[in-house]
């Protein structure tokens, strides 16, 4: 069971993975990552862009290259777009597996490649005023544990 | 253009009027962007893609009537 989307309104996860565990009977494991918008200091809300052509065949690829790299039953992996408040839930991966590790690192890896090199810009608002927010150093480091 | 490359362009899409004779060029596209924008457009860290398709080397780019090009800044992440 493969399930790819991008949305822009609000959702809520519980109401996505149930359905897909659900979907993927006989499983042994099932690891879910919901990421939501922080409650840092001052920032008003966050604001995702995507590019069309881009952004989701990406995430498609992303999906594939989990598929070939970890054993999996199943992959959910819904990515929020547009404005959001914080406490929003932003990104939903979960993986369907026969075995616990399968499943965990697949969810580790598609939120690492998510992070740092899915087409998403991010801008936040402060006082009032958008400000974007640049790459890390981290998002490297990141995606570097794969690279092997 | 995409992230802060559509503030310095103050739009998200910019129309280029193209001569039809020859394709457009890096050069000729640098040249018929605001200032601001074609400036920022040399950092390597700027990705090019006509059509949705990612160019290897954005120097090479040769784009038609009609053809969309994006302009893409590094992504911040999800």
């Amino acid at each position: 069971m493969r399930d790819i989307r991008l949305l822009d309104q609000m959702f809520l996860p519980g109401m996505l993975i149930g359905p897909f565990t659900q979907a993927n009977p006989g499983l042994g494991g099932v690891c879910t990552f919901v990421g939501e918008v922080r409650y840092d200091e001052g920032v008003e809300a966050l604001e995702l862009t995507h590019y069309e052509p881009l952004t989701l065949p990406g995430m498609h690829a992303l999906a594939d290259r989990a598929f070939e790299r970890f054993t999996l039953m199943g992959l959910l992996m819904v990515h929020r777009v547009g404005q959001m408040r914080p406490g929003e839930p932003i990104v939903c991966v979960s993986a369907a597996a026969l075995h616990r590790r399968d499943a965990i690192d697949a969810v580790d890896f598609c939120m690492d490649h998510l992070k740092s090199a899915a087409w998403f810009w991010k801008r936040e608002k402060r006082g009032g005023e958008w400000h974007w927010i640049e790459p890390r150093e981290q998002d490297h480091s990141d995606l570097a544990r794969w690279q092997s | 253009m995409l992230g802060k490359l559509a503030d310095l362009a103050q739009a998200a899409t910019i129309d280029l009027p193209l001569p039809m004779s020859k394709p457009l060029d890096w050069e000729g596209l640098k040249a018929a962007l605001p200032s601001a924008l074609a400036e920022a457009l040399d950092d390597p860290r700027i990705r090019v893609a006509i059509n949705g398709a990612l160019l290897p080397n954005k120097t090479k780019l040769q784009a038609g009537a009609g053809d969309e090009i994006a302009l893409l800044p590094p992504v911040s992440g999800g």
